[in-house]
């Protein structure tokens, strides 16, 4: 049977042939891309309670008198270098080559370090001032949402580290190479993910 | 050392958890000596407990579901045994434990018997419908199956050290909160459906990739048999709604252990955000469960009416409808909480909606029955009596779809019987259908059907008796949950109710001797050809049990209903001997089973406050992964004249048969 008396038995349908199961690479990063979809429907969990949340101060501190906006322009700078670094890392692993890899996952591990240690400041900061979670459920939804990119962000630079370590071991196979598109998916995705930590919790949340 | 676990922990002073789990534990224990002595352990985990197989990993979640309804059926007709003789009475059950059991009861039904069946049936039959030999992800799927397991037994631990959750299946705060529920109970089903949870999605997300990018050649999307399409759009479900409900009782968990405010009463907290976001996953979890069971009747009405399924396109629409009307109706399931007549109008409407595209499938059905020759076979008979029961349930739906008629039978016992019509009446005889169906697929040899009838008409009868009471106490004032009442008007149909319970639990006990007498009979009963029911998809295309690689050459799709058209051609033309080639497959890993014992240990250890335990188990369970990733070998091939000498084993049978059938 031709393509196109396919075609002609279905109207409408372009897609009439097939050619097999894809290759693994791209079934790997496809099913990586629905984890961090599924992973975006639970921040989103997550900024829906901060939204609601955001005015329940109970007699509290309100995000206006709370949050230092110098600081998450810092922040935002670290990781977004990172992501930065993160995308050299993928090109040198493209060309193979080992000492540029190593180098630019150092520095991408570096940077999110570097975010993790401005947010857990402010995080003691805040707890130090009596405004910890437990404050009001405003300061709860807060501390939940940035907590959980923090934790991914921890998660990740684990991750990274054991990457390095892997790719040290082991060089560029092509499993390893899947699991390093993989994590590049994942710290871009987080990075995504701080853009709208940054409008949603500390742009539209010191604005009440 | 030992956080809050003390020996009080342990109900010496209740002795119906104690004794129902101490026998558990005798036969848990009994099984394991029986296995250890008589030599079976090095087979048991080489071929089951490390394996990889998408079969093997199926039919352990299906065998799960089915141990796991003992469990949820006997805290059924505990329940219904009480409300039978708790009329101005106290009952045998006192309101705290009867409180865990319909908590467990919900809980146990849904995620671990529901779930599993239909998680393992799609696990099992998918990828030997689409014509490969393998889902997308083999080691993260016996992950996902093991992830389940350690949820299932968390929930039933707390059986007999501490105590279960007294706040029905669903945790609403703000009882669910530490000030009101300071036991553990809540906090082992928060922690065994977050870890469950999470294997759940795993099987998602692997299913999903499966069925949209490991397809066999020609296998286009309008050519996938009906149970992949539903598969799909489940799968899909259970990635955009699961996330939610980790994210609610993580909010849940917090309240409770850190002294946040998500759902308190006091300090902000909104009790209304839970509602919102627990049905958000809660109602999509409903086609979660029923779409694949729509799937299955799709199967089983085709295979045995000898047709092509009726408006394949209009079921695939269906489907996708249903897939994405069931994110708009969550607020249904709380119409008396306050939202207005506005909001309750549109979600009402939405709720009447989404029953189109279900009644479209059963007309569909129905006309794939119409003239066709119905061969009247244990699964027809649940797809048959489905089609019944379930179009009651649905017409009961509508009628708590429209908001003031909701006002009246919110929480009252009409709803209960409503849900357990669609669900026991959808789901669980759609997994009855389908275990009966796949289960030749599975073991290569069919179930007996005279056992498998009586069970069937003991279920469906049973059903009746036990639930069509219970509208009626509805429509009586009866709400849900009650431990003991007053009113005589109410007593005789309870009575009633717990006949039906006795009734099915008959029907269990005709399929426990079914399984028996089958598997004692199997030399008569064995299905040597791998077509047992002239079969339609690929899955008949391969031997029972198959293979380990599925096919010995992966089939070439020229249209709907794969196997008819091959089986059609072979007749014709005759068979060609193909080429043999060596194949590839992943190696067995036990990765998945180590994740679980460290996930119960962790489970375990946050439900008891022992802090050490749980930062133990997860580093074993980081060191685990990096193990698994750190493996140099992670598949093996199987040569060809294997390959070549499975193949043609069950090509020679198969033209017996075709020979056997003369004239065709």
């Amino acid at each position: 049977m031709t393509a196109t008396t396919i075609a002609h038995e279905i109207p409408g349908l372009a897609e009439a042939t097939h050619e097999g199961p894809a290759p693994k690479r791209i079934v790997t990063g496809y099913g990586f891309w629905i984890f961090l979809l599924s992973d975006m429907v639970m921040f989103s969990c997550f900024f829906a309670a901060y939204a609601v949340l955001l005015g329940q101060t109970a007699g509290g501190p309100s995000g206006a008198d709370l949050f230092n906006l110098r600081n998450v322009a810092i922040e935002t700078i670290c990781l977004l270098l990172s992501s930065f670094a993160c995308g050299m890392a993928s090109i040198a692993a493209e060309v193979r080559n080992h000492f540029w890899f190593q180098v630019s996952m150092a520095v991408t591990c570096v940077l999110g370090l570097a975010f993790l240690t401005i947010e857990f400041r402010e995080f003691a900061d805040l707890v130090a001032r009596g405004a910890g979670p437990s404050r009001s459920a405003f300061l709860s939804a807060f501390f939940t949402l940035v907590g959980c990119h923090g934790l991914h962000v921890s998660g990740g630079t684990l991750w990274l580290l054991t990457m390095m370590a892997q790719v040290f071991a082991k060089g560029f196979r092509a499993d390893i190479l899947r699991r390093l598109l993989c994590f590049a998916l994942f710290w871009h995705a987080l990075d995504i993910i701080w853009v709208a930590v940054f409008s949603v919790v500390y742009l539209l949340g010191s604005a009440v | 050392m030992f956080g809050k676990l003390t020996w009080a922990a342990i109900p010496f002073d209740q002795p119906i958890p104690l004794a129902a789990g101490a026998v558990v534990l005798v036969v848990i224990l009994a099984v394991l000596v029986w296995v250890v002595v008589a030599g079976h352990l090095p087979y048991i985990w080489r071929e089951w407990i490390t394996s990889v197989d998408h079969k093997r990993i199926g039919v352990m979640y299906t065998l799960l579901a089915c141990v796991m309804l003992l469990r949820g059926f006997s805290d059924a007709i505990m329940m219904r045994a009480q409300q039978a003789v708790a009329f101005q009475s106290n009952g045998f059950l006192p309101p705290e434990h009867y409180n865990q059991i319909f908590s467990a009861h919900g809980t146990i039904m849904i995620f671990f018997v529901a779930m599993p069946f239909v998680i393992g049936l799609m696990n099992l039959v998918v990828p030997l419908q689409l014509g490969v030999r393998d889902v997308a992800f083999p080691t993260l799927n016996s992950v996902g199956f093991w992830l389940t397991a350690t949820g299932a037994l968390l929930v039933n631990v707390s059986l007999v050290v501490g105590e279960f959750a007294r706040t029905g299946w669903l945790p609403y705060p703000p009882l669910s909160e530490l000030n009101y529920s300071p036991g553990v109970g809540v906090d082992y089903y928060l922690w065994s459906l977050e870890i469950s949870g999470v294997g759940t999605l795993v099987a998602g997300i692997n299913l999903v990739t499966t069925v949209l990018k490991i397809r066999t050649k020609g296998m286009t999307y309008m050519r996938m048999p009906m149970f992949c399409w539903t598969t799909l759009a489940s799968n899909l479900l259970i990635i955009a709604a699961f996330p939610i409900l980790t994210a609610t009782l993580a909010m849940l968990i917090l309240d409770r252990y850190l002294g946040f405010h998500f759902f308190t009463n006091e300090a902000g907290g909104n009790v209304m955000m839970f509602m919102n976001l627990i049905w958000a996953w809660g109602h999509p979890e409903v086609y979660i469960l029923v779409l694949p069971a729509f799937g299955i009747f799709s199967e089983v009405v085709s295979t045995f009416s000898g047709k092509p399924l009726f408006g394949y396109r209009s079921m695939v629409l269906a489907t996708m409808a249903i897939c994405v009307i069931s994110f708009m109706v969550w607020l249904h399931h709380f119409f008396t909480m306050g939202a207005g007549p506005n909001v309750n109008a549109i979600f009402g409407i939405a709720s009447m909606i989404i029953a189109v595209p279900t009644g479209v499938k059963i007309y569909n059905w129905l006309f794939t029955m119409f003239a066709g020759r119905i061969r009247f076979t244990t699964p027809m008979m649940w797809s048959i009596g489905f089609m019944v029961t379930f179009i009651l349930g649905g017409l009961t739906g509508v009628l708590v779809a429209v908001p003031p008629a909701d006002f009246l039978l919110h929480n009252s016992l009409f709803l209960v019987a409503h849900f357990h019509n669609v669900i026991i009446g959808g789901v669980l005889f759609g997994a009855f259908a389908g275990y009966t169906y796949w289960f030749p697929k599975a073991f290569g040899f069919r179930l007996h059907e005279g056992w498998g009838e009586a069970a069937f008409w003991l279920w469906l009868i049973g059903f009746y008796v036990a639930f069509m009471p219970l509208y009626t106490v509805g429509f009586l004032g009866m709400t849900r949950r009650m431990q003991h009442y007053d009113v005589a008007a109410w007593k005789p149909w309870l009575d009633i109710a717990s006949i039906g319970a006795g009734l099915i639990l008959a029907g269990i006990i005709c399929q426990i001797v079914q399984l028996v007498v089958s598997i004692r009979n199997r030399a008569a009963l064995r299905d040597l050809t791998g077509d047992p029911w002239d079969g339609r998809s690929l899955e008949w295309a391969t031997a029972s049990p198959p293979p380990v690689f599925n096919f010995a050459f992966m089939p070439d799709v020229t249209g709907e209903d794969a196997y008819w058209a091959m089986k059609r051609r072979v007749r014709q033309e005759g068979a060609k001997e193909p080429d043999y080639k060596p194949i590839e497959m992943p190696r067995n890993s036990p990765t998945g089973f180590v994740c679980a014992f460290f996930a119960t240990s962790v489970g375990f250890a946050l439900i008891w406050h022992i802090w050490w335990i749980a930062i133990l188990g997860l580093i074993g369970a980081y060191a685990t992964f990096v193990v698994f990733a750190w493996r140099d070998h992670d598949e093996y091939e199987i040569p060809a004249d294997e390959v070549a000498r499975l193949d043609r084993a069950n090509l020679a049978a198969r033209r017996e048969l075709l020979t056997a059938a003369g004239s065709l």
